[in-house]
Order: structure tokens, then C-alpha cells, then sequence
């Protein structure tokens, strides 16, 4: 479904991503992992296009999406949600989510201005699609609150909601669970699991070990840019390489 | 005295509604893309002179003379947003605002060129015999501004709070790169909030140019006055600057009728001074520094 062709990218100079290659299966839950500094965010702002590649070519479902713009790739069925998150503050959360629909509605800006009749049937249609979105999450009892009120941990759910709003067949997440409790953190896991289920393939970026293991079924490890591993849990688990990258990070934790 | 005070309030309606719609088209752009736009004026101004060469001199039929110089504003406002609005690029706020200072400047040149240093007016909508209420007497074309900047205030509000295209316009300025991978063209979307604003701007400088006339000059002074209202009313709130609006407008008014004439500008200004200083989040305005931060530039 995704698949990565040597890509590179430089920032003036300084390599933050060499030559990384892999690809994600259909409906499989795909991990990203790695130190700080690995690549691992780069790597998904090129992959939603915040910003192209310096090299090597990204394909998504048989289309080349290296140099395309976000929005282009948004329509093309990628969304994702962000490190820190990246909600509309000042408005509310039912709102969030039909901004997540927005690119679905065929009525233009004055057909909408003008409030035809096309375009209310369609805002109608916009609202009860999100509501269905904020029901799987539940958050529809607080559809009328303001986004940056909700505790973190609902404003990541809503997050999820936004970008399952735009009806992904491949969902990006990043640092999903930072800032979330153990508690919260086991909700999230069968939340990704519900989503799998429903037929979206899932890219998810973590520093949580244990959640990692239990959620994806292949991940791939970034060090300094380069793709070090990429294999089962059980063989990361194991892998030389990998654990020779993590130790030699303790090792750096003296201070 | 009575009738001095509602002389007062007559004269200040419609200037407080030509504010008003100045400072809607500052408040619309602010909104999209947090960029302050000081060449707000100039589209006033190419309204109306348009206007006065169109259906004044050319006697060109008046819908279609509104609908060219609203056109003429509107394209050159699309020009303005291909120079002034640069993401990705880590321009400054103060690069884009001396770049809309710039532009202001260069439109009113050139307006200078292509008509002339002359102040011009054209004929009022519904004829100039003034109509006389409490010893106060107030011309017809007044109420055509009073009427159009009430349905342009309702539309603009209805837009943006009952709309998708509202609300996802507002999204691109609270958040542009999740707006842009959500699926929203933020481009149009600003393209649209310039061409908006332009042609708010272009539709106030038509209605006012009977009742105040119009030269190459007048857009600055109107800029500065809209930015000040729409900064009193709390930028980027579309209450806040209609009622900054005419704040401005009283102030200027009632100085000129209870002192004199020569001190209105100095009152006004005195007040944007102190609003500035003191009352940076103005009367709508978010309560916390938070709403005026600089936007957070992603990437490259």
C-alpha cells in the first residue's frame, strides 16, 4: 500500500534521513521506532507532505505522492495526527471534526455563502458523519465544548476522530500515547485495534516499548536517519543492532 | 443642543460604518493568516474612484459600474495575496507588514498616474435632498451606507459562524499544516479571504464616495483607522470591529461638533495610542496573550 524508495532528506546540510527503504502492508499495524533525533517525524512530514523528499520516491496505492502537496495527499486517503497535538483550539470539538470532512463537500464558496439548498443538505450530512466519528470515540456527549478545554487525553481522541474523519485507508500516528496515563494508554491500544479492524492500515510512531510490542504486528527502527532493523517485535526484540543503538543511549544517560 | 447632538450622531453613522467595513476587511485577512494588511484602504479607494470614472464620467449603468469596480479591487486583492502572503518561508510579521505598507503605497501611485491628484465624487444612489428628523438633517445616502454595511456585517457573520467554508477558513489561521493534511486548501482559502476583504473595502469606498469624495490619497488614513478599530474591538473578532468602528467615529464626531473640527484627529489618535498601549487584546479580544501569538512556522 506505502511503499519507500531510498528516500533521503537533508536540512541545509545535515542528513536527518539516509536512504530509507521499506513498505507497509494493507490492514497491518506498522511500527516506527528509535531514539530521539532518529528521523522518525521527518520521516512522516514527507510522508503526508509537509515536505518533499531531497531524494528516493514515496508511493501510496500506485501513485507517486513524493512532491505532492498535503492536501493532495490528505484526498488521497493518508491522515494523521501529531506529536503534540494540533487541534483547532478555539473551536468546538464537533466543529474539529467537520473540518475533517470539509474536502468531501462538492458546493463551492458561494453556493455555501448563499446557504442553497444543496449546500445546507450537505452541511446536514457533514454534521451527522462527524457525530458518528465522535460516537466511535466517545467524546459525542462533549460535541459543543471547546477543543483546548478537554483534557489531553480526550483532545488526542479527538485527534484520532479529526483524522478518521477524512475516511483514511492509511492513519499516521505520532507519539500517540505521550502524555497519556497507564489507564488511558490500554484504552488507546484496543482504540487502534477497533480501527485496524475496520480496514485502515495504521502507521504509528512511539517511545512507549511495551505499547509498541503489543500493537504492531512489523516495525522498523531509525537510527540516525538510516533504517537499522525492520522485522517482528520478537525479532527487533532480539536484534544485535537494535539493542547495540538502545544501550549504547543508556550508556549516554549518565548525567 | 439636542439638535447639535443628534447633527452628531448622523454625521458619525456613516463614517462609523465606513470604519467599520475597513476594519472587517483587516479583522477578515487577520483571521485567515494573521497578517495585518495596511493596504486595506487602497481598495476603498480604487472602489471608489473606479466607480467615479465608470459611472460618473462613463455613465455606465450603475449595477454594472458597482460590479467592475468591486471586480477591479477584488483581482487587484488577489495580486496583493501572491506578494504579501509567503508560508513556509519564515517571513517575519514585520517583512509582511512593511510588504503591505509597501503595496499601499505603490496602489495610491499609481492611482495618482492613471487618474489624477483631484478629489471627484459621483452623484448619491437616491438624490441629495436631505431629510430633516429633530431639527437634524441627514442625506439619503447616508441610509444606503447605514442599510449595505448591516446586510455585509450579517452576511460576514452568518458565514464564518454558520458555514463550513467559514469554519474551515478560520482553521487555516488557527492551524495551517494540520488545515493543509486535513485536506483543506489553504491556499484558496486565503485566496478567498483577500478577495473577500478586497471587495468589502472596494463596496465601502462606493457607497461613502458620494457622501465623503475620494482621492488617490484617501486610503492610508482609512487603513490606519480600520486597523485601530478592528485592534479597539479585539483583532479578528467581527463584533469587536464593527464596534470599534464607531467608537472612532462618535470620538471624531462629537469632538468636532462640541471642540473643533481641527482636534479630531488628534482625539482619535490619542485613544489608538492608549488602546495600544494598554488594551492590546481590545474589548472582544481573547483575555490571555495566547490569541495574538505569532503563528508557528512547520518545517522548511
Amino acid at each position: 500500500m506505502l511503499d519507500l524508495n531510498s528516500v533521503s532528506k537533508n536540512f541545509s546540510g545535515l542528513a536527518a534521513l539516509t536512504d530509507v527503504s521499506f513498505d507497509v502492508k494493507n490492514s497491518v499495524i506498522k511500527g516506527i521506532i528509535g531514539p530521539n533525533g532518529a528521523g522518525k517525524t521527518t520521516l512522516f512530514n514527507i510522508i503526508t507532505g509537509v515536505f518533499p523528499p531531497s531524494k528516493g520516491t514515496i508511493n501510496f496505492d500506485g501513485n507517486d505522492i513524493s512532491h505532492k502537496r498535503s492536501d493532495e495527499i490528505a484526498k488521497l486517503g493518508v491522515s494523521r495526527t501529531f506529536q503534540q497535538t494540533y487541534l483547532f483550539k478555539t473551536l468546538t470539538v464537533l466543529e474539529n471534526v467537520m473540518l475533517g470532512r470539509h474536502y468531501r463537500t462538492r458546493s463551492e464558496f458561494f453556493a455555501c455563502g448563499l446557504r442553497l439548498p444543496g449546500a445546507r443538505r450537505e452541511e446536514k450530512l457533514i454534521r451527522e458523519q462527524a457525530m458518528e466519528c465522535l460516537d466511535m470515540i466517545g467524546l459525542a456527549g462533549k460535541k459543543d465544548r471547546i477543543a483546548n478545554k478537554l483534557p489531553m487525553g480526550e483532545q488526542r481522541y479527538l485527534e484520532v476522530a479529526r483524522a478518521l474523519a477524512t475516511e483514511p485507508r492509511l492513519l499516521i500516528l505520532d507519539e500517540p500515547t505521550a502524555g497519556l496515563n497507564e489507564f488511558e494508554r490500554d484504552d488507546f491500544l484496543n482504540l487502534v485495534f477497533k480501527i485496524r479492524d475496520m480496514g485502515i492500515t495504521i502507521l504509528v510512531v512511539e517511545h512507549h516499548m511495551k505499547f509498541i510490542m503489543k500493537v504492531c504486528s512489523e516495525l522498523v527502527v531509525l537510527n540516525f536517519g538510516e533504517k537499522i532493523a525492520e522485522g517482528t517485535p520478537d525479532e527487533i526484540q532480539n536484534s544485535p543492532k537494535v539493542i547495540e543503538a538502545y544501550l549504547g543511549v543508556e550508556e549516554d544517560i549518565d548525567y | 443642543m439636542l439638535t447639535d447632538v443628534i447633527q452628531a450622531i448622523f454625521a458619525a453613522l456613516p463614517v462609523g460604518c465606513i470604519y467599520a467595513l475597513v476594519a472587517l476587511g483587516v479583522a477578515l485577512i487577520y483571521n485567515a493568516t494573521n497578517i495585518i494588511n495596511f493596504a486595506q484602504g487602497e481598495f476603498v479607494m480604487l472602489g471608489g474612484m473606479s466607480m467615479v470614472t465608470l459611472y460618473g464620467e462613463m455613465h455606465v449603468p450603475i449595477y454594472l459600474s458597482i460590479f467592475a469596480s468591486v471586480a477591479i479591487a477584488t483581482i487587484i486583492g488577489m495580486a496583493l495575496m501572491k506578494v504579501a502572503y509567503r508560508p513556509g518561508k519564515n517571513t517575519s510579521l514585520i517583512i509582511v507588514l512593511i510588504i503591505t505598507i509597501g503595496a499601499s503605497l505603490f496602489i495610491s501611485g499609481s492611482a495618482m498616474h492613471i487618474w489624477d491628484a483631484d478629489i471627484h465624487r459621483f452623484p448619491a444612489f437616491s438624490g441629495e435632498k436631505p431629510i430633516v428628523f429633530l431639527g437634524a438633517a441627514i442625506v439619503p445616502q447616508s441610509l444606503w451606507v447605514i442599510g449595505l454595511t448591516f446586510l455585509l456585517v450579517i452576511s460576514l457573520v452568518c458565514y464564518f459562524q454558520f458555514t463550513i467554508h467559514g469554519k474551515a477558513m478560520k482553521a487555516c489561521a488557527l492551524d495551517r499544516t494540520a488545515a493543509g493534511l486535513l485536506g483543506i486548501k489553504v491556499k484558496r482559502m486565503v485566496l478567498i479571504s483577500f478577495a473577500m476583504s478586497s471587495a468589502l473595502g472596494a463596496l465601502a469606498g462606493i457607497i461613502m464616495t458620494p457622501l465623503t469624495m475620494i482621492d488617490y490619497s484617501g486610503g492610508m488614513l482609512l487603513a490606519i483607522k480600520g486597523f485601530s478599530a478592528a485592534m479597539l474591538g479585539g483583532m479578528g473578532s467581527f463584533v469587536g470591529a464593527v464596534i470599534g468602528g464607531f467608537v472612532f467615529s462618535f470620538l471624531e464626531s462629537f469632538t468636532a461638533t462640541f471642540v473643533s473640527g481641527s482636534f479630531k484627529e488628534l482625539v482619535t489618535f490619542i485613544v489608538i495610542i492608549n488602546v495600544l498601549l494598554f488594551m492590546p487584546n481590545g474589548i472582544m479580544g481573547p483575555r490571555s496573550k495566547e490569541g495574538l501569538e505569532e503563528e508557528e512556522v512547520l518545517g522548511e
